[in-house]
């Protein structure tokens, strides 16, 4: 279990802890959102391992990790707090049972925190022995407005209200990381809250360093020709680019298939791991992906001479 | 002392960086400006690259915004001064839009909606299209292309009256939409147990049951509309009613196309119908040349589908189906189009005689894949146009069975 990082280094060797190779410009926009408590906002296409950095800091840091996944017209009874109405029920009974006729004193009671289920968000506002909780808000494009400009309060001053309790405030501000997909823009006024990272496709000497640290497996020929091969279709006119979540699973089957290299065949057997829409297979598999084989090949040939 | 003197300077000059970014079009308020700072404080000055990222963090909130901030950075922080004697010169190019916000000839209403408008108008207009508009821009294209502008009639008062009448009154097949939201509602189907309790409390002898029930509403509406040849006698109406659309209801995104696709929306957002028109008009470099259906559809598929399909959307397609390209590519791409939304509409307005069948290539390829084709016989108003919308049950399945036989 690691402290909480101090400076830029620190960050970048605590993401490096949990296989998390990050470029510094993202270390960066972490430590500065750890440092100064403030929400990180990450965007970029899918599978660039956003989600992954919550997890990461979590693990790494001995935090609990707090999860709300966004979908559209989430709302306030399943992401912060609803009332347990089954035993409110009880609860009453059991006063009329015992004559208690006070109704002020039944209404203490049964709206009591006894009572509260908490969701994800009122979750994240406790703190535990080993500090503050990480709370990922996770695709917050798919959620709606009406739910975003109730996380401002939320992520602003780290409270909620609750009419028949009061005021819920966190002690220490969790760790927040919010992701987007960037489905539909994002209000101005949440992210000004936020620390703001768009992140990228990787290079490729950073894809093979995710790649080397992730799937040790994997033998290094196959590793670089696999990278290669990514980047090279990254620069293609398809539907959905592969993130590096794809990157590593493809090298995952490869492996899985006993293959130490890519070899035509290969890809055209396990290519649905890398390219989810019929489309873009199409257009890839057989004599283009072969081509791109033979491209990649001659680079790397190049670069050992 | 020395070093506060320098802490002292460079806060200074962070201030300056977050005008000059301001200047540039960022949505830089005096807050960030102090964020920056305390983010500097945090990171400790060393390497130029911690900066430049630090001061990232804090200015940039959107993906287009990486360019004009890593421009603004390199320039200002090799030289301040020259950075104000640069600003001059960039500014136009950087603000895009928004510059020419206040020339223009302007009528008394205009005048009247910019007054009116001005002050919550500079964040939202802001949209994402920017880059992609500026792209398109400079591409050079077939020979076919016919690049014009177009000069609208200014739209008579009585027009707008109308149009708002018949927008008012159209139903479109999918109205509203269950929401996983709730609503308090004494006719509802569910108990709302939250409000039940807290009633109960009030008098504890009897519990009175509450009711709620889903929460409805209208699912984001996306507008592509034919602004080819063929289509020419249409498009100021279309365009209105368009307008008229977007005003009416949140959630409406509108694209044109010709031989190139051009997301609108944001100029449509300007209240004033003949503003709006005008700066469509100054945007759109295709009016009334080709068709490109096919490669159209293509481009919103890729670009677009992923961000402005996502909540359900109701696609209303308005074109003639009239393809230039003998239809290449034309089926695969409306396929892809229909099973990407809700439901997909399409108008088209070309055909003045009841006999019409889908003959034209384009045609026979599209009327497979569209939940309700409306054609208008004869398309003189926007009531026409919102009547023929509104209608209940489409003349589509009479249409699709014939073509089907």
């Amino acid at each position: 279990m690691a402290a909480v990082p101090r400076n830029i280094e620190e960050t970048l060797t605590l993401l490096r802890q949990g296989n998390y190779i990050a470029d510094r410009s993202l270390a960066t926009a972490v430590f500065l959102a750890l440092k100064l408590k403030r929400p990180l906002f990450l965007e970029g296409e899918a599978g660039v391992g956003k989600t992954e950095i919550a997890k990461v800091l979590a693990a790494t840091l001995g935090r609990t990790l707090v999860r709300l996944q966004c979908y559209e017209g989430l709302d306030v009874a399943s992401a912060v707090y609803e009332w347990d109405y089954p035993r409110q029920m009880l609860e009453i009974r059991l006063a009329e049972a015992a004559h208690i006729e006070s109704k002020d004193r039944i209404a203490a009671d049964i709206f009591s925190e006894r009572f509260l289920i908490k969701r994800p968000l009122l979750q994240a506002l406790e703190s535990e022995a080993s500090g503050p909780k990480v709370l990922l808000i996770d695709e917050l494009d798919r959620t709606d407005e009406p739910f975003e400009a109730f996380l401002l309060e939320l992520l602003s001053d780290f409270q909620v209200t609750i009419p028949e309790l009061g005021v819920i405030k966190a002690e220490q501000p969790p760790i927040v990381v919010i992701t987007s997909n960037r489905t539909r823009e994002i209000h101005d006024a949440l992210k000004r809250r936020c620390f703001y990272y768009w992140v990228d496709y990787p290079s490729a000497e950073r894809e093979l360093e995710i790649l080397r640290a992730r799937l040790p497996a994997a033998s290094l020929d196959l590793s670089r020709e696999v990278v290669g091969f990514v980047q090279k279709l990254r620069g293609r006119d398809l539907f959905k680019l592969p993130g590096v979540a794809e990157t590593i699973d493809w090298t995952d089957a490869l492996v899985q298939l006993d293959q130490v290299t890519l070899t035509p065949d290969s890809i055209d057997h396990s290519l649905g791991a890398l390219l989810k829409y019929q489309d873009d297979i199409a257009r890839i598999r057989g004599s283009e992906a072969a081509r791109i084989l033979e491209e990649v090949r001659a680079e790397m040939a190049a670069a050992r001479h | 002392m020395a070093q506060a003197k320098a802490a002292s300077r460079l806060s200074e000059n962070i201030m300056q960086f977050a005008r000059a970014l301001r200047a540039a079009g960022l949505p830089v308020g005096p807050g960030k400006a102090i964020d920056a700072i305390e983010a500097v404080k945090a990171i400790g000055i060393g390497d130029r690259e911690d900066f430049y990222w630090t001061l990232h963090a804090v200015f940039v909130q959107r993906r287009e915004q990486r360019e004009i901030f890593d421009q603004a950075f390199h320039i200002f922080w090799r030289n301040p001064q020259f950075l104000q004697r640069m600003m001059s010169l960039m500014l136009p190019q950087f603000r895009g839009e928004e510059v020419d916000e206040s020339h223009r000839e302007i009528s008394p209403r205009v005048a009247e909606a910019l007054r009116g408008n001005q002050a919550g108008h500079e964040g939202e207009a802001r949209e994402p299209e920017q880059e992609e508009l500026e792209i398109d821009a400079t591409l050079t294209f077939s020979s076919r292309e016919l690049l014009q502008r177009m000069d609208f009639e200014k739209m008579s008062l009585a027009e707008i009256e109308a149009a708002k009448k018949a927008i008012a009154a159209m139903r479109l097949p999918v109205e509203d939409v269950a929401t996983r939201r709730f609503k308090r509602d004494a006719r509802g189907h569910r108990v709302d147990m939250r409000a039940t309790l807290r009633a109960g409390l009030r008098d504890p002898s009897i519990i009175p049951l509450q009711f709620k029930s889903r929460r409805r509403r209208r699912p984001p509406m996306v507008v592509l509309c034919d602004i080819s040849g063929s289509m020419s006698r249409y498009s100021r109406l279309a365009l209105h009613f368009i307008h008229a659309l977007t005003t009416d209801r949140d959630r409406v995104h509108s694209f044109l196309f010709g031989t190139r696709l051009t997301n609108i929306t944001r100029h449509l957002r300007h209240r004033d119908v003949d503003v709006a028109l005008d700066r469509i008009s100054d945007h759109v470099p295709d009016w009334s040349g080709g068709t490109r259906i096919g490669h159209c559809l293509e481009e919103f598929n890729r670009r677009w589908s992923r961000r402005v399909l996502g909540q359900g959307a109701l696609v209303l397609l308005i074109t003639d189906g009239l393809d230039r390209e003998g239809a290449i590519g034309l089926e695969e791409e409306i396929e892809r189009l229909h099973k990407s939304c809700r439901r997909l509409i399409w108008l088209n307005p070309l055909l003045r005689y009841e006999a019409y069948r889908p003959q034209a290539q384009g045609a026979k390829a599209m009327i497979k894949h569209v939940d309700d084709f409306r054609p208008i016989h004869n398309l003189q108003s926007m009531r026409d146009l919102a009547a023929a919308l509104g209608e209940l049950g489409s003349r589509g399945q009479e249409s699709r069975s014939k073509v089907a036989a």
